[in-house]
């Protein structure tokens, strides 16, 4: 038993964790959020230099063949930095495509989903807006029509504006397409791990810049995480945080080494990341008081990512249903 | 990362579902009365016979020397089979554990023994009337005598004292020092005239815990822990050992409560009631997230000696999620579930206790903003 990463994969963390803090940094973030094109072609040569796209996909396919702990980890330092990228939307319609298309479809979409060159994006279940259908060639769709494949050419996308504009969001519609024969809930699963993930991220970097900013803000003449009242919502915090990262790891070690346990892990794990980013956002407007609230600050972003990526793939109280299921309730 | 058990771990893990299979003597008789206890102790002779005692003490003071994800995996497996708890678990789990630690070589030889084979019981004797949380504040005196020690005070909360032969007791050896550094630990004879035992009944109208009224009680030289002036620091390393026990085996605990309540779920026919559905999910997730956690935990303890700060939490995730499950079966089962003799009653009324015993929440918090957060101190 060993629930801690491998050094490969604390490598593969700590140089995703510097790559983001330089590339992201929050000025850069902030720009790209308010210019309406969030993604930055150059941000993705880069990280497609680094082999991320192709993280999870297996080297037949081009992909590094590592797994879903791969991703995640990169997921959740993406998340940490609120970083605008269609990273997750064309990991996510890889994972369709390898884990339900045919031969055929993996052979003519997965090299260029690995290599960054030919991205991919997807919709899969009725609240998932597709985060990156512009620009990409193809798009995994699942609708009345059933699960399949379209080119973007041949869809309509419909742009939305979202409170969270560190991402781009679509609203797809398209007929006929390539029916994807293979069964879709294993991909969308490993959606969930991932989103869960970026939550993690989030609400981490939530937590941060509360404790950064309880130590050094002072009223009545001593910092605010003096006090009690201050102090136990952050430590709640953490327990939100590490909840929702141990649920989450376990989840994605499940996709890897034993499906069988995935779907109940992906749904606790998204059901709960959902929540703890959720309200550890709000705890931390409410730790940072004023300023929190301001236009200014960078919290709002972070806000809203927690907000949006807990409604995609299913909320909270849809996941908590079937889990009630999954144990017994039928 | 891999949460699949090594070959040895599946292997101790095999050989003690076995063994426990052959051996389970049945469910203890509830009631926390006599019958109870020499029950709990002839199963801790069973556990003890077949090497099952300590299993986390090193082999060369009689215990099994069983590696971290070991003892987990022992605890879950004796809260899988619902098997009894042994007599004399403090004993095993505080009191041994500091001996070793800091007892001398003839302290080893006199005391580690009897609490193994549960021929010796070990009671705590920390808080006070008024030192709970802060414990460095004890008053309880120990005034210095030839050969030995005269010690004066009030104890609370000291579990099987009438049962015990020996109290961890820790008392102010020196009354000038600064709080924390005129206390010393020592070893009591429960068995003497100068030590008043009074049941303490709480809430679930037992008595499981004691007050103890110590007026001149005699604890010679060789009965202390880790010379004189060190009782806090010793103090602390058994505190350590309690939480360092809770984790995986407490949420196997806890799924194990949970199969019932979502049994009388369906026997009350609430199991398609949203909000039911919803609250029994919290607590699945609930239960898993401390299990996930407790894992973490011990990993990370297992690489560098600490756990990371996923190790803080598990007293509140236990303590929250057995309060909020025992809450839930009252809500659901309808009245018949507050008569006296109900089990569920006595769970609920016994959790409230869960999120004060063995550090409060509201302490447990501190100690996270404090040590895991590094925010600054109140005081």
């Amino acid at each position: 038993m060993d629930f801690d990463f491998t050094d490969e994969q604390r490598e593969i963390k700590s140089t995703a964790h510097e790559f983001i803090a330089s590339r992201f940094k929050p000025e850069r973030v902030r720009e790209l959020a308010e210019s309406g094109q969030p993604y930055d072609d150059g941000l993705w040569r880069e990280m497609s230099e680094l082999g991320w796209p192709g993280i999870a996909i297996s080297e037949d396919f081009g992909g590094q063949g590592l797994g879903t702990v791969e991703l995640v980890i990169l997921q959740e330092e993406l998340g940490y930095a609120c970083a605008p990228s269609p990273f997750v939307s064309n990991a996510f319609a890889g994972a369709v495509i390898e884990l339900a298309g045919s031969d055929e479809q993996k052979q003519r979409w997965l090299p260029g989903i690995a290599s960054g060159e030919e991205r991919a994006s997807s919709s899969l279940t009725s609240d998932d807006i597709a985060g990156a259908a512009q620009g990409s060639v193809v798009l995994a769709l699942n609708d009345g029509e059933g699960a399949r494949l379209v080119e973007t050419g041949e869809a309509s996308l419909e742009r939305l504006d979202l409170i969270d504009r560190t991402r781009a969001y679509f609203k797809v519609s398209a007929k006929g397409g390539d029916s994807l024969p293979g069964e879709v809930n294993p991909a969308i699963c490993v959606g969930m791990v991932a989103m869960a993930a970026e939550l993690v991220g989030v609400a981490q970097k939530a937590l941060d810049l509360s404790v950064e900013y309880a130590k050094e803000r002072q009223q009545f003449g001593r910092p605010i995480g003096a006090y009690q009242a201050v102090s136990h919502r952050l430590a709640e915090m953490l327990w939100d945080v590490e909840e929702a990262r141990s649920l989450t790891y376990s989840a994605a070690w499940a996709a890897d080494a034993d499906p069988d346990l995935l779907p109940l892990a992906a749904a606790m794990a998204k059901a709960r990341a959902s929540d703890a980013a959720t309200n550890v956002t709000h705890q931390a407007i409410q730790t940072l008081g004023g300023i929190g609230f301001t236009w200014e600050h960078d919290i709002h972003l972070y806000l809203k990512r927690a907000r949006a990526s807990a409604q995609m793939l299913g909320t909270a109280r849809q996941h908590r249903d079937y889990v009630a299921a999954l144990v017994g309730l039928g | 990362m891999d949460l699949t058990l090594t070959q040895p771990e599946q292997e101790f893990r095999d050989e003690f579902r076995a063994w426990l299979g052959e051996n389970h003597p049945g469910p203890a008789p509830q009631g926390g009365d006599q019958a109870q206890f020499e029950f709990e102790r002839e199963w801790q002779r069973t556990l003890h016979t077949a090497g099952w005692a300590g299993v986390s003490w090193p082999k060369e003071y009689g215990g099994r020397g069983a590696t971290l994800v070991e003892q987990s995996i022992f605890g879950e497996e004796l809260a899988r089979a619902k098997a009894p708890r042994p007599a004399n678990v403090l004993g095993l789990v505080m009191g041994g554990p500091v001996v070793i630690a800091h007892g001398t070589e003839d302290q080893k030889e006199r005391f580690l023994e009897p609490i193994l084979s549960a021929e010796e019981i070990w009671c705590q004797g920390f808080s006070e009337p008024e030192s709970g949380s802060d414990l460095a504040s004890l008053k309880t005196k120990a005034v210095k005598e030839d050969g030995g020690w005269r010690i004066t005070g009030q104890k609370v909360w000291t579990t099987f004292a009438h049962e015990a032969k020996w109290c961890m007791l820790v008392a102010r050896s020196d009354s000038d020092a600064p709080k924390h550094k005129g206390l010393t630990y020592f070893l009591m004879d429960m068995d003497q005239d100068e030590v008043d035992i009074r049941p303490l009944r709480q809430i679930t109208g037992e008595a499981e815990f004691n007050e103890l009224f110590i007026e001149n009680a005699w604890v010679p030289d060789e009965n202390l822990v880790g010379g004189e002036g060190n009782g806090w620091m010793v103090a602390i390393t058994t505190l350590m050992n309690e939480r360092a026990g809770l984790g995986a085996s407490a949420a196997l605990g806890l799924a194990n409560s949970l199969d019932e309540l979502i049994e009388l779920a369906k026997e009350r026919g609430v199991d398609d009631d949203p909000l039911v559905r919803d609250k029994v999910a919290r607590l699945k997730i609930g239960i898993e997230g401390l299990r996930m956690g407790a894992l973490r935990a011990l990993t990370a303890t297992m690489k560098v000696g600490i756990p990371g700060p996923e190790g803080s939490i598990a007293k509140l995730q236990w303590s929250s999620t057995n309060q909020a499950l025992t809450e839930l079966a009252l809500e659901i089962g309808g009245p018949e579930m507050l008569a006296k003799d109900s089990p569920w009653a006595y769970r609920f009324l016994r959790s409230r206790a869960n999120s004060i015993e063995g550090g409060t929440t509201d302490i447990l918090k501190n100690i996270i903003a404090e040590r895991v957060l590094n925010l600054p101190k109140l005081r």
